[in-house]
């Protein structure tokens, strides 16, 4: 009896240790993650309470950052241009994306060459966006760009008509756009052909059995089987999306300003303006306030598309 | 026969779509071998003779190769931290019952969704503060923490790894670290493999953090180094050298995609699919 106690005492115990292995695994990870994550999101918050220029002591002043970027209507603008070219590109994106899949996925066409395809749609992700920037800004420069001399050679536009691509405050946010949406649609159609592959077969039959069509098949079946990895594309979309700065930054060359007309700064080159520009308009505390905005923006946007995204099920 | 009609119709918009994504590179690669003047009067897709004038103007503006040695110095350590880390990090979370486990887990969700943005400013006080400014300190250890990849290999490691084997080891009187490298390593290293991949080419291509750690030229990681092509008129002046640069810093990745592209397309279809 006594050595049958004796066990039951020693045996969770031993459990007990092993477990506590766990912290040790997990240790690196958090000091770092405390050090380099946790901190600076903090520190950023505390920040946008402060008056603080990025050096000497920061003073508490508040609300009033974030009563400042409320009333900042070039910050507006920022968030107006930002969400403009993330829409345009997310249309064009998501759409491009959807198309491929359905004809990947159709069962009656067979539709061969979808690992060479599916290579070729993607590399435009794979390269740095600021090789991306300046690549598309000597191709789409109006006087020495290809691009405008293909559109003149072959007749599209007249000599001496040449679009402005990058200088028409018009023109320059939605080919910012397109740049986007050719950058990524290759990764929102493999993450949607991994979900489709993923999909029971018999769900396809069935269907076909019961003599439904392609476009029937795909939004009664497809779609709504895919909804949490449209979920995930969508918000990891804006997650990105609003946070747009590379290409915006470095297309027309003129930085921070985001030429022409101020029609290309988005929220994140706003930030940076404030945030590390060097001289009298470094506004270190305004920044993070601008930070923390952008971040509760895109957080209610997040929720409401994910409310929006999860109704449907009723 | 409509059907067929149908079907040489699809395949052709496929290829002008894989056209669309390739043209760009294909007139970079054959523009950076004309002179500012031929780029600017045609297009052609027969290379010209500038190849040597336009490098002779990038290498007097930078040193590209430089910029290639600092990319390779930051992104290869840092990918091979998050890789072990992030193992570590997941098997630890997976495979034991300890407290605060679940609030760990929870923060970790927390930060895979907290855009990067939101600590920039706090991160860059926080470097200046520790003096790492031109420091490359700053842009590797942080990718011990990759929530993430944590995220993904707890995932793997919960469908692919059984605790029995892990108390068999113990009965053999393992201890906890060696059951992790000679163990659990092994079974994981195909969905580490995946995930490195991935941080490595989010370390390549990044932009806007080492812009705002560095500011020496010759610290300049590839992509820092490439912005810089706006500020010299001489090289504004000259677009066969701007093709020229650009096409030095795609050409290698374009070369690694034709080799690994089945590991990288494989690498995204598993971010989407952990939902």
């Amino acid at each position: 009896m006594a050595s049958k106690g004796q066990s039951t005492v020693t045996k969770p115990k031993r459990r007990k240790n092993v477990n506590n292995a766990g912290y040790f695994f997990i240790l690196p990870f958090m000091i770092v993650f405390v050090i380099f994550s946790v901190y600076p999101v903090l520190r950023t918050l505390y920040l946008s309470f402060m008056n603080y220029k990025g050096f000497g002591e920061p003073t508490p002043i508040g609300f009033a950052n974030y009563a400042r970027v409320f009333q900042d209507k070039f910050f507006w603008r920022a968030l107006w241009n930002t969400v403009k070219i993330w829409g345009v590109n997310i249309v064009v994106q998501l759409g491009l994306a959807f198309l491929l899949t359905m004809v990947f996925s159709d069962m009656k066409y067979k539709i061969k060459g979808l690992g060479v395809f599916r290579a070729l749609y993607y590399l435009p992700n794979l390269i740095a966006a600021t090789s991306v920037a300046f690549l598309f800004k000597t191709l789409l420069d109006w006087q020495y760009g290809s691009f405008n001399q293909i559109l003149m050679s072959s007749g599209i536009i007249e000599k001496g008509a040449q679009i402005k691509w990058l200088l028409d405050p018009n023109i320059a946010p939605y080919v910012v756009a397109i740049i986007s949406a050719w950058m990524w649609f290759g990764n929102s159609f493999i993450v949607l052909m991994a979900g489709v592959q993923g999909i029971n077969t018999d769900y396809f039959e069935a269907a076909s059995i019961d003599g439904a069509g392609r476009w029937k098949t795909f939004a009664k079946i497809t779609i709504p089987l895919l909804k949490p990895i449209l979920i995930y594309v969508s918000i990891t979309s804006l997650i990105g999306g609003l946070q747009m700065f590379d290409i915006p930054y470095l297309i027309n060359g003129k930085y921070a300003a985001g030429n022409p007309g101020g029609s290309l700064q988005t929220v994140v080159m706003y930030l940076y303006k404030f945030g590390f520009a060097t001289g009298s308009t470094k506004q270190v505390g305004y920044a993070s306030a601008i930070a923390y905005s952008l971040f509760l923006i895109i957080l209610v946007i997040s929720i409401m598309q994910f409310k929006f995204a999860s109704r449907k099920d009723d | 026969m409509a059907t067929k009609i149908k079907k040489a119709l699809i395949y052709l918009a496929l290829i002008v779509l894989a056209v669309a994504c390739l043209l760009p590179f294909l007139l970079m690669l054959v523009n950076a071998t004309r002179s500012g003047n031929e780029i600017m009067t045609s297009v052609t897709f027969i290379p010209g003779k500038s190849l040597a004038s336009n490098w002779k103007v990038v290498s007097e503006f930078f040193n590209i190769f430089q910029g290639f040695f600092n990319s390779l110095l930051i992104s290869i350590p840092a990918t091979l931290l998050t890789a072990y880390f992030s193992a570590m990090t997941a098997y630890g979370l997976a495979m034991y019952r300890f407290k605060g486990r679940n609030f760990v887990f929870a923060v970790i969700l927390v930060f895979m969704m907290i855009p990067a943005q939101l600590g920039l400013i706090g991160f860059y006080d926080l470097v200046s503060f520790l003096k790492l400014v031109n420091s490359y300190i700053p842009l590797i250890i942080p990718a011990i923490a990759a929530p993430g990849i944590v995220f993904f290999l707890k995932q793997y490691l919960e469908s692919t790894l059984s605790p029995a084997l892990l108390e068999a080891a113990r009965i053999d009187g393992a201890k906890e670290l060696s059951i992790f490298h000679r163990i659990v390593l092994p079974i994981m290293s195909p969905g580490i493999a995946t995930m490195s991949i991935g941080a490595f080419i989010g370390n390549w291509n990044s932009y806007l953090t080492p812009m705002i750690i560095l500011t020496k030229k010759e610290k300049f990681t590839l992509p820092v180094l490439i912005a810089t092509l706006n500020s010299s008129t001489d090289i504004v002046a000259n677009q066969g050298a701007i093709y020229l640069a650009v096409a030095i810093s795609v050409v290698p990745i374009i070369i690694v995609f034709c080799f690994c592209s089945k590991y990288i397309i494989s690498s995204i279809s598993a971010g989407g699919v952990k939902e």
